[in-house]
């Protein structure tokens, strides 16, 4: 298990990391998730081993990390451009973790091929369990091939071993990175925004096979990205953060339903908030009333992200201003009357610029927030 | 890429050993260290029978030209780089003597012909052997233009004889100052810049070293140039043979000036008994013998037998000479003199 | 502000910092010490303030910085089109070329300035110019297609597409990429320009005085020291002058750099390119004229053609003018330059790493720069003065080094480790560190990513920078032949010593030996970097 505590990370005078504690679970999967600068970088760099903490402590299952260098903490890198070793093969790529001395390194966890691996998650963490481990691999170049052959299958790339890593395309060496990184069992993946170099479609298969991957190879894992998507897509439970700081840690839906504060609800979707009144599950604002189960009674803040306004049949009538065609929905710029919001329509009837229509609150964009003040 | 890596980690430790093997020093009583100029040559097999004769082994250790040389045992007088040094010529000896270098040995063989080169009384310096820079010509080219072989330094300013004559910078060549220092001894301080005048008017051609004017410029030589007279040794002739084996060249005797090479046991040597021995070798029959063939130049000891290509070159009779001291003092400014005579 | 204290005790570069004692140490005992001592000794006196004063100095001063810079001038337009045969054409003979234009680089330059007397009898400055352009054109055109064989095509076809011309997407995309290569490349052209002293002397005489000759002339003719200590710090301070310029030009080029593969990179040119390509073969023959006038003489004989100077190699010369034969020469110099080779790219290669660790710790970058500079010095401070300087240290060391063969290696490597540093620091500090930080996080050490990833990276330039140091070490003549003693000579000094002989049978032995340099120098030069091919992947 992987605990941080206070941790502190400076740049000179720049607090990049201040006071963070987080826990990570072995096989939970955590995203950290903020927009570009808030220190979630670095809080990985922290972690494994590139970075000097400023106070605070870094402990796996117990022990401090602190005066342990990179390459002896067990912890598997994965960064947003693969960063293969360009004078090596896919499997000369993949083999070299297996290829270095294996001190203080976990037993395998992965015993046999991706199809065995949900059962072979327990036994893995029994393992890992054990502190730091201090024992040969005991793989010899046919182990050491074996395990290529099964990483490269895990990742969808068997048969790729001989090939030059400058031939892959974009996702081919991610995958590879990925695989490279798992194959020597490592306790803890560190994984720092390794879709966002990705085109879009690409993007969002590869977070559906990244999450499968990781939950079929047991692993402990911390990604790091910006997309709150590919945070959801991957993670067992979400760290924001925001300004170096950790505001709030959930489980993805958690996080997506209650936003800690307006700042997270924003960066999470948000750009409408209004003053609303929950009672018994159901929330009224000025747009309406929707049954929004995770409001707490009382008066509270309402976040609506553009998907909370559909066109229906609902109480308001705005003015439609803009129209854009996005791929499963039409988004809308309305006018309520002074005020300009987002809405969405669904593709067969939407509605001209200028026209009339009435707006209904759906509760999947509704996100609620603690009252301001 | 591994196997280079390898192959590199080996290469690297024995070259690391080989060198390691080089720093080791066989220093002991058996060994005189005798430092030169680079154009020392000797036969193996006199210092072989050396050995055998005395147990000693002589390393020979070269660096730079006689002037190099010079410099160098003056900066190290402190703590010398050998025990015996030799190639001290008499344009650089003054000022060997005068920083104290060389430590006083007589040899028992000096007083067979060396003695007649001696720069003073103190038997610092034992001459060892002698050579001439003169004048070299190249008679077949001067008979096909009509042109007789010219016999003085005062022909060689005369028309007859324009564009024909090349020499080296003083300033960067040693038989260049040699010539200069002829010059200087026949026409005296006050006429030598005129004379020079006169060959800059005649159309002397001037070229930095040696290697060029006579490999080069010389009709003479294999690089069969343009011009038939060429400031070089009086040897030189006995080394361009025709079939007949007869040299195809001259020295001009009576523009000669008269190189010596001194030897001396180095003040402050390890082995100043060893380096005596050396000396007294060096003056031996033996290598004296071997002096003309190996250096070009005339052994200092009398009686030595010359080999049968130098019967047609005997050394010049009058070759002329300056006092050591003289040459030491007044060699910078006379090779400023030289250049605004000639360089105008 | 913690954290710039805490990263000195850097965390991943203790090692290589231990490391970086043994190139700089090396450097200290067997160059900046002997300088150093040399200089003091003759600033003692008046020389300073004598030499400083007077107008001839100054136009020494001139005519040096002036040679030396018309030199680089030429080399660099004369490289660039043998550079873009080198770097972007895919074409038969390729190979041939890079190894015969190193040619120059071992000839003596006696030998060189001889043949350039015999081709411009009334050169001059001219002369001076062309000859020290001859060696050096290897040295621009070697770099700069070091760099132009990885860059990216695209960025040209981008600006293609935008409507440029072949010639203005060159000076507009490829050429602001190569200036760094262009100026790293010309800055060690101009010290090698600026202190070269065979040729300059032999050409120039009396007459055309550069600092290198005046120092040398007032070492060793007059034993002025306090003169030459006076020069030699003008020299210094020029030399320090340069780097620093260069060091500036180099600062861009040494960021991160997305290299392609050579071969995505070649291709048969086409059109307009033809035209440059055959500049460059034409440049190339142009290299060739002295070399072949050099063979010329070589089988050339007073009754027609022969071969009697090659036979003669296997003896010792002319009535034994030699105290080795020809051939334990060629051993000699083989053994020597393999010494110093090695010597050189264990200095190079660790003076290296500890540049690049040093600038990834973020220490101090004026620190950073100032030990880059320093370790650059030995190309440009006159080979007479370390010479020397040797004969009034080295004897303070156990074992006398002053009288030992083993200067010769070391004095080579001293001149060669500059030259393997300028060609392995780019590519080691074009290596993404986080590149590193993945094989620190596979489990590798910071020694182990050195020799997994570094090294192996920058292993074409470790090959070309072997290459080109052992023929510089074969090449090397001014202190080898302070240093060699009569048994270890090599080559260059025995053609020296041959050319400096009369006789017909010397003369044709010494450009026999120089062909046979010639030919050793493309053997070896076409073997390490068929190495290359073999072991080394192209990326």
């Amino acid at each position: 298990m992987l605990k941080v505590d206070g941790l502190d990370v400076a740049y000179g005078r720049i607090l990049a990391v201040s006071e963070v504690d987080l826990e990570i679970a072995d096989g939970e999967v955590v995203a950290l998730l903020g927009p570009s600068g808030c220190g979630k970088s670095t809080l990985l760099r922290a972690i494994a081993g590139l970075e000097r903490p400023t106070t605070g402590t870094i402990s796996w299952n117990g022990t401090d990390l602190a005066g342990i260098p990179i390459h002896r903490r067990g912890f598997g890198l994965v960064f947003q451009d693969g960063q293969l070793f360009p004078h090596r093969d896919v499997a000369g790529n993949v083999s070299f973790g297996l290829r270095m001395p294996a001190t203080q390194q976990p037993p395998p966890t992965l015993g046999g091929g991706p199809v065995a691996s949900l059962s072979a998650e327990g036994a893995g963490n029994e393992g890992r369990r054990g502190g730091l481990w201090i024992t040969g691999r005991g793989g010899e170049s046919l182990g050491i091939a074996a395990r290529v052959d099964e990483m490269l299958e895990l990742v969808g790339l068997s048969g790729y071993g001989g090939r030059r890593v400058t031939e892959l395309s974009g996702g081919e060496q991610q995958r590879v990175a990925l695989a490279r990184a798992l194959a020597p069992h490592p306790r803890l993946l560190l994984l720092d925004e390794p879709l966002s170099a990705l085109d879009r479609a690409l993007r969002e298969q590869l977070a559906i096979d990244l999450a499968r991957l990781l939950r079929e190879s047991g692993s402990t894992a911390l990604v790091v990205t910006h997309d709150h998507d590919e945070a959801f897509t991957l993670a067992d439970r979400v760290a924001v953060m925001r300004a170096g700081r950790i505001v709030q840690v959930g489980k993805p839906d958690e996080v997506w339903r209650r936003p800690v504060d307006e700042a997270t609800a924003r960066f999470l979707g948000c750009d409408l908030f209004l003053d609303a009144h929950a009672d018994n599950g159901v929330l009224n604002c000025e747009f309406g009333s929707a049954p929004v189960p995770w409001a707490p009674d009382g008066p509270v803040t309402a976040g609506l992200r553009p998907a909370a306004l559909r066109v229906g049949d609902g109480p308001t009538e705005v003015t439609v201003t803009a129209r854009v065609h996005r791929r499963d929905h039409v988004r809308l710029v309305v006018d309520t009357g002074g005020r300009r919001v987002d809405a969405v329509a669904g593709i067969a009837d939407a509605p001209e610029v200028g026209a009339r229509v009435r707006l209904v609150l759906a509760p999947d964009g509704v996100a609620v927030l603690s009252r301001r003040g | 890429m591994r196997r280079l890596f390898t192959l590199t980690a080996v290469a690297l430790s024995v070259a690391m050993t080989a060198s390691c093997s080089l720093f080791g020093s066989d220093a002991g009583d058996g060994k005189v260290v005798l430092v030169t100029h680079d154009s020392f040559e000797y036969d193996q097999a006199v210092f072989d029978k050396f050995k055998a004769d005395t147990g000693i082994t002589v390393e020979v250790r070269k660096s730079g030209d006689a002037g190099a040389l010079t410099n160098q045992l003056v900066l190290t007088k402190a703590s010398p780089l050998g025990d015996v040094a030799f190639g001290v010529d008499n344009t650089f000896a003054s000022r060997a003597l005068d920083e104290g270098v060389f430590v006083e040995y007589r040899s028992p063989e000096a007083d067979k012909g060396p003695q007649r080169y001696a720069i003073d009384d103190t038997a610092r310096l034992t001459a060892i052997d002698f050579g001439d820079v003169c004048v070299n010509v190249d008679p077949a080219a001067l008979a096909a233009a009509n042109v007789p072989v010219p016999a003085s330094l005062e022909d060689l300013a005369d028309p007859k004889y324009k564009d024909l004559l090349v020499v080296e910078d003083p300033a960067t060549s040693s038989p260049g100052l040699a010539f200069l220092l002829a010059t200087v001894s026949q026409y005296g301080q006050k006429d030598f810049q005129n004379y020079w005048a006169r060959l800059k008017a005649n159309g002397v051609k001037v070229v930095s070293g040696w290697e060029e004017a006579y490999t080069q410029e010389f009709s003479g030589s294999s690089g069969k140039g343009k011009r038939p007279l060429v400031v070089s040794y009086a040897s030189s002739p006995s080394a361009e043979l025709d079939d007949k084996g007869k040299p195809r060249t001259a020295a001009l005797l009576d523009t000669c000036f008269k190189q010596v090479e001194y030897a001396g046991v180095l003040n402050g040597a390890k082995n100043t008994e060893g380096a005596r021995k050396v000396l007294d070798l060096l003056l031996s029959v033996d290598f004296q013998s071997k002096v003309p063939e190996k250096m070009y130049v005339y052994p200092t000891r009398e009686g030595v037998e010359l080999p049968a290509a130098w019967a047609a070159t005997p050394p010049a009779a009058n070759a002329s000479t300056l006092p050591a001291p003289d040459i030491t003092a007044n060699r910078e400014r006379w090779i400023e003199q030289w250049r605004a005579a000639v360089r105008g | 502000m913690a954290r710039g204290r805490s990263r000195l005790r850097l965390p991943d570069g203790t090692g290589p910092a231990v490391l970086g004692l043994v190139p700089l140490g090396f450097l200290a005992v067997f160059f900046l010490w002997p300088v150093a001592a040399i200089i003091q000794r003759g600033l003692g006196s008046d020389g300073l303030v004598r030499v400083l004063g007077s107008p001839d100095t100054w136009s020494v001063v001139l005519f040096t910085v002036g040679q030396a810079a018309a030199s680089t001038v030429v080399a660099v337009i004369a490289a660039m089109p043998v550079a873009f045969l080198l770097a972007r054409c895919a074409l038969p003979g390729i190979a041939v070329v890079r190894a015969a234009i190193l040619v120059p680089f071992v000839l003596p330059t006696v030998v060189v300035g001889l043949a350039f007397r015999s081709l411009m009898p009334d050169g001059g400055v001219l002369s001076i110019v062309l000859a020290n352009a001859f060696f050096n054109v290897a040295v621009v055109a070697r770099t700069v297609a070091g760099l132009w064989s990885h860059l990216d095509r695209r960025a040209e076809n981008a600006a293609r597409a935008l409507g440029a011309s072949p010639l203005r997407a060159f000076t507009s995309v490829t050429l602001p990429a190569l200036r760094p290569a262009i100026g790293s490349a010309a800055a060690i052209v101009f010290l090698f320009c600026a202190t070269s002293f065979g040729v300059v002397l032999l050409l120039g005489g009396a007459r055309y005085r550069t600092l290198e000759t005046e120092i040398y002339l007032r070492t060793v003719d007059l034993l002025d020291l306090s003169g030459a200590a006076a020069l030699s710090l003008i020299q210094i301070t020029a030399v320090v002058a340069v780097l620093v310029l260069a060091a500036l030009a180099r600062r861009r080029r040494e960021t991160a750099m997305a290299l392609r593969a050579r071969t995505e990179t070649t291709r048969r040119p086409r059109g307009g390119e033809w035209w440059v390509a055959a500049t460059a073969y034409a440049v190339v023959a142009a290299l060739m004229v002295p070399i072949v006038a050099l063979v010329v003489r070589s089988v050339s004989t007073s009754d027609g053609w022969g071969l009697d100077g090659y036979r003669a190699l296997s003896g010792t010369g002319f009535r034994g003018s030699l105290q080795i034969s020809g051939l334990d020469a060629a051993v000699n110099s083989l053994r020597a330059a393999t010494d110093a080779t090695l010597l050189a790219l264990l200095l190079g290669v660790s003076a290296s790493v500890v540049l690049v660790s040093l600038g990834r710790s973020r220490a101090h970058p004026g620190f950073v720069d100032t030990l880059d500079t320093a370790l650059m010095l030995p190309l440009g401070v006159s080979a007479v003065t370390v010479g020397f300087g040797y004969l009034i240290t080295l004897d303070a060391l156990p074992g006398d080094l002053r009288t030992s063969a083993a200067l010769v290696p070391l004095a080579q490597a001293i001149v060669v480790t500059p030259l393997v540093i300028r060609m392995i620091l780019p590519v080691l500090r074009s290596v993404d560190p986080r590149l590193r930080q993945a094989a620190g996080s596979l489990g590798a050490s910071p020694w182990r990513v050195w020799r997994e990833v570094d090294i192996p990276l920058a292993g074409r330039s470790l090959i070309a920078a072997a290459a080109f140091g052992f023929v510089v070490a074969l090449g090397e003549f001014g202190a080898t032949s302070f240093l060699a003693r009569p048994d270890s000579a090599t080559l260059p000094i025995v053609i020296g010593r041959l050319i400096s002989r009369p006789g017909e049978l010397n003369n044709q032995m010494a450009y026999a030996a120089c062909t046979m340099l010639m030919v050793v120098t493309v053997a070896v030069v076409l073997l390490v970097e068929r190495l290359r091919v073999r072991s080394v992947g192209e990326f």
